[in-house]
């Protein structure tokens, strides 16, 4: 026990378990629990599109060219359905197609999320558990990738790959596997450091087991933190990617493609064609955001009271 | 330190290499480069005099070295757009891009400092709270659509602001400006709030996060103890602790804004580089491409040696830890 | 003529998420001029926090809830943070426990010391400059001028502590308090600074209190002892009576737990049990849980009574018997 604390020191250690005392600290926090829930909601819509959406704002024969540029609230001229978020110049009902939007954001964002993850996770722990000249070679890569802006190389990337989900998605991929890599293995060095790791070397265990079993689960609380932050910077490179033509195809409007579809009728006062998807994509990253934010005063060992 | 200058000298040299082998690869090895680099719209004469100036029919090690003589010289070859010299298409821009990301660090900085210390300080308060909200939100906002909304605001329905260009440019130590002018001074507040916004809340948060850590040192508390001011607490005490790693981060946010300048300058029709950047992505003006690609990595790379010596002015350990080692 | 300091029935609350945790609770204590008193206790037993409340130094969320605490006559709880100011470093200075923790790290020993003095004499810098500079020499720092132009991380860990002495001496207050100052340290190293700080108190009259857990340390320093468990004053009164013949149970038990070199060989005693949560503390004296001569009158929590016929005083409904039987 020590014996040289100025506070009292004799606050009890709770005995919970640490996912348990992580959820009952995070809804402590109201706005968390509401950017979770804002979230979550988001997350239904993008899955739920299909069923929800009043229309399948891709099938061409549901769109009536005399609707278009309806502000919110009008009425369609042929069916009478009411287009609550308006239409955009081709008469598409900008609700349905902010839905379908949402789900093109998400599937970009939480795929290059996991194939980015699983990369850093293995070049991560294996450059921390193997160190020396493979870590040195690594982090120097790592290092000089996360010197240059985000944006600049998927922009290049994209200029010579050209557009597409798929190319969005790896450029996405390229961006981000550092910070991943960077994160697991600053974690699991401190983990490495300590002596059972040696002990279990010397059981002869095998590197993967050591590496996965014993250094991977003290790297979570960080990538948790890390992912979360990182999946609303994936959101909304892929949005600026788009909006500035180099991201997915028109055949595939993620929300900042609508968004980028809507920006020249800004001016002429049209503003709900961009507007509206802007919203939504901005719910959707202020929830991850404070879902982050939260979670990184929760799991950091610092600032525990 | 001299040694360590050297070291770091190097290294940045080494980042900047690794870059144009990059680009280089991107472009002569991945598809053909006479398509890359060729106007389309060449004559067959034409594309033969390219093709021998460029080497483009020799061994890639050989063709690696002419890429890397003509950078020196700084030929990065000809803008099919413009046909001039990329860089000089580029260096033209230069300016614009320069001025917007200054006027939006010294905003982010000048704003986002002070605010985060305060809600540093004051965490529980409502004004900390409110501050943090804000930065969340200023965070959450991707640039082009805050960019959009302050156009939609104050140029479309408030017409307080122009909505796009430049505006009127005076010249200034041989350069174009638009702050020293009052049509380019209003030009210019929007693109600079636009791309001072998010920069300005992660400085937020990062210097509230840093007070937070250093007003329970026990530095702090000793220097209470000592009887000094509390102004004097925050402005010697913590702020000289939090600046080295504020400054760190401003350093390589500067890197950042020239990048994301190209959202802003687009959104905003600023005719910066990034404007000219995605311009020529549009159009296929790859030289110009390239030539964007290698000074702005210069200028990242520079940035970050700039910082890195700043570092170790400031900060007494790093400074005799490198000058021993 | 009243005593230097009196603290009557004070109180300091920590409002945590988890509930109140009573740090302090009704804590009287007095220092005469010139008198070195020792608080002793394990930690979490509120020495220190008594010392902060002493300064006005308490953090967020804790807060002295009530209680006096009369400086030369004048109330420091009701006094506001404007007199405070005026003591702290002036009058009465602190010595902090971990000497790695308390300087600056990017703030040179000069401005350190130099900033001050200034905080509350109108002098010029020279002046300042000159005094720090004695201020080292006093506290047997060689090569002051050298020293003054360094930073803390180029001192070992005994000089930098040397150097908060010398920042405590430099206003020659009339009180200063030493929060554990000699436990991060070496023993030769913990031998010298006691005694040089023993050695200046009594020069210049300062008195001083000597915050510690460890009993072998201040039995040798101090004129008085009060010793702290779980917020409360157990006991007190002068060294030699209250080591020789220690009167509550936790006392007792405490001076038996320090070696001797006379009981080579034999057991050394141990308290049972742990020190209680200030969240949770047991109904009645806060001891009772782990006291050999708890019964049932135990239940009812004693007073800080004084003992009749003597200096000393105990909160213990079964003392031992004054004789030390």
């Amino acid at each position: 026990m020590s014996m040289s604390s100025d506070q009292p020191a004799a606050i009890p250690a709770r005995i919970d378990h640490p996912v348990k005392r992580v959820f009952k600290e995070f809804v402590e926090d109201r706005v968390a629990v509401l950017g979770l829930a804002l979230f979550v909601i988001v997350a239904v819509i993008a899955i739920a599109a299909p069923w929800l959406a009043p229309q399948d704002p891709y099938a061409l024969a549901q769109l009536d060219i005399m609707d278009g540029g309806l502000p919110p609230g009008e009425q369609s001229f042929g069916t009478g359905q009411t287009y609550w978020l308006g239409t955009d110049t081709q008469g598409r009902d900008m609700l349905s197609a902010i839905m379908y939007g949402l789900r093109i954001s998400l599937v970009v964002a939480f795929v290059s999320l996991g194939i980015a993850i699983s990369i850093g996770v293995i070049v991560g722990v294996a450059a921390a558990y193997f160190g020396g000249r493979f870590d040195a070679f690594v982090m120097r890569i790592v290092d000089l990738q996360l010197s240059f802006p985000a944006i600049l190389i998927a922009l290049i990337l994209l200029a010579l790959f050209g557009r597409g989900v798929d190319k969005v998605i790896l450029a996405l991929v390229i961006v981000q596997w550092a910070y991943y890599a960077r994160t697991v293995r600053s974690s699991a060095i401190v983990e490495r450091r300590k002596d059972y790791i040696d002990a279990a070397r010397c059981l002869a265990l095998s590197h993967r087991r050591i590496m996965f079993r014993h250094l991977l689960p003290n790297c979570v609380p960080p990538l948790i933190v890390v992912a979360t932050v990182q999946i609303a910077q994936a959101i909304a490179l892929e949005a600026t990617l788009s909006f500035l033509g180099v991201g997915v195809p028109i055949t595939e409007p993620s929300l900042g493609l609508l968004i980028a579809n809507g920006y020249d009728y800004l001016l002429s006062g049209r503003y709900w064609i961009s507007l509206f998807p802007g919203i939504a994509l901005v719910l959707t990253i202020i929830g991850l955001n404070l879902v982050g934010d939260r979670l990184r005063d929760v799991l950091n060992p610092r600032l525990q009271k | 330190m001299i040694v360590y200058l050297i070291r770091r000298f190097g290294q940045s040299l080494l980042a900047i290499a690794a870059m144009a082998v990059l680009v280089f690869l991107g472009v002569y090895a991945i598809g053909n480069p006479v398509d890359v680099l060729i106007n389309p719209e060449a004559t067959q004469a034409e594309i033969a005099a390219t093709t021998e100036r460029l080497g483009l029919d020799k061994p890639l090690y050989e063709q690696f070295g002419i890429f890397v003589v003509n950078m020196f010289q700084g030929d990065l070859g000809t803008s099919f757009v413009f046909g001039r010299p990329a860089m000089d298409v580029i260096l033209d821009r230069l300016p614009a891009t320069m001025e917007l990301a200054m006027v939006a660090l010294i905003l982010s900085v000048g704003i986002g400092v002070p605010l985060g210390v305060w809600a540093g300080l004051r965490p529980d308060s409502i004004a900390g709270r409110t501050i943090m909200g804000g930065s969340i939100l200023g965070f959450s906002l991707p640039n082009f659509w805050q960019g959009m909304l302050l156009i939609l605001v104050f140029a479309v329905l408030l017409g307080w602001l122009p909505a796009g260009g430049r505006g009127t440019t005076t010249e200034f130590l041989g350069m174009q400006v638009s702050f020293l002018t009052l049509d380019g001074l209003s030009h210019m507040i929007l693109p600079a709030i636009n791309l001072a916004l998010f920069k300005m809340s992660l400085i937020i948060r990062l210097t509230r996060a840093n007070t937070r850590e250093v007003v329970l040192q026990d530095y702090v508390k000793f220097a209470r103890a000592k009887g000094i001011s509390s102004r004097r607490v925050v402005m010697v005490h913590i702020l000289k602790n939090i600046m080295i790693p504020v400054i760190t981060i401003i350093g390589l946010e500067l890197g950042s804004m020239v990048a994301f300048a190209i959202v802003t300058e687009t959104v905003f029709a600023w005719p910066g580089m990034g404007k000219l950047l995605i311009d020529s992505i549009n159009l296929l003006d790859r030289p110009v491409i390239v030539a964007y690609l290698m000074l702005t990595v210069l200028i990242i790379v520079s940035i970050n040696l700039f910082v890195d010596i700043l570092y170790s002015i400031l900060d007494p350990r790093v400074r005799l830890s490198e000058m021993k080692g | 003529m009243s005593k230097l300091l009196e603290i009557t029935d004070l109180s300091t609350h920590f409002f945590t998420r988890d509930g109140v945790a009573r740090a302090i609770d009704n804590v009287s204590l007095s220092v005469d001029r010139g008198e070195i008193l020792g608080l002793v206790g394990e930690s979490g037993s509120g020495k220190s926090v008594t010392g902060f409340s002493i300064l006005g130094l308490v953090d967020p969320p804790g807060r002295v809830v009530s209680g006096q605490i009369l400086f030369d006559g004048q109330d420091l709880v009701k006094g506001g943070e404007r007199l405070m100011r005026s003591l702290r470093g002036r009058r009465i200075a602190m010595i902090f426990q971990d000497p790695m923790m308390t300087l600056n790290p990017v703030l040179r020993i000069d401005t350190q010391m130099v900033e001050t003095v200034l905080a509350h004499e109108k002098v010029s810098r020279s002046k300042a400059l000159e005094r720090s500079r004695e201020a080292l020499v006093a506290v047997g720092i060689s090569a002051p001028d050298e020293r003054l132009q360094s930073y803390p991380h180029q001192f070992s860990g005994g000089m930098r502590q040397r150097v908060a002495i010398a920042i405590a001496l430099l206003h020659k207050p009339d009180l200063i308090i030493a929060d554990e100052p000699t436990t991060a340290l070496d023993v030769t190293i913990q031998a010298q600074i006691l005694s040089e700080v023993q050695q200046l108190c009594a020069n210049s009259g300062t008195a001083l209190i000597w915050i510690t857990h460890d009993l072998a340390v201040v039995s040798g320093l101090a004129d008085r002892l009060a010793v702290m468990y779980a917020g409360r004053i157990i006991e007190e009164g002068p060294t030699a009576d209250l080591i020789s013949a220690p009167m509550h149970p936790y006392t007792k038990g405490l001076i038996e737990s320090v070696p001797k070199g006379k009981q080579h060989g034999a057991l050394l005693t141990q308290i049972k049990g742990m020190t209680p949560s200030l969240l949770k503390l047991p109904s009645g004296c806060k001891f009772n849980p782990r006291c050999p001569r708890a019964d049932a009158a135990c239940q009812t929590e004693p007073d800080l009574d004084p003992v009749i016929g003597t200096d000393r005083h105990v909160r213990c409904i079964h003392p031992h018997a004054e004789a030390g039987a």
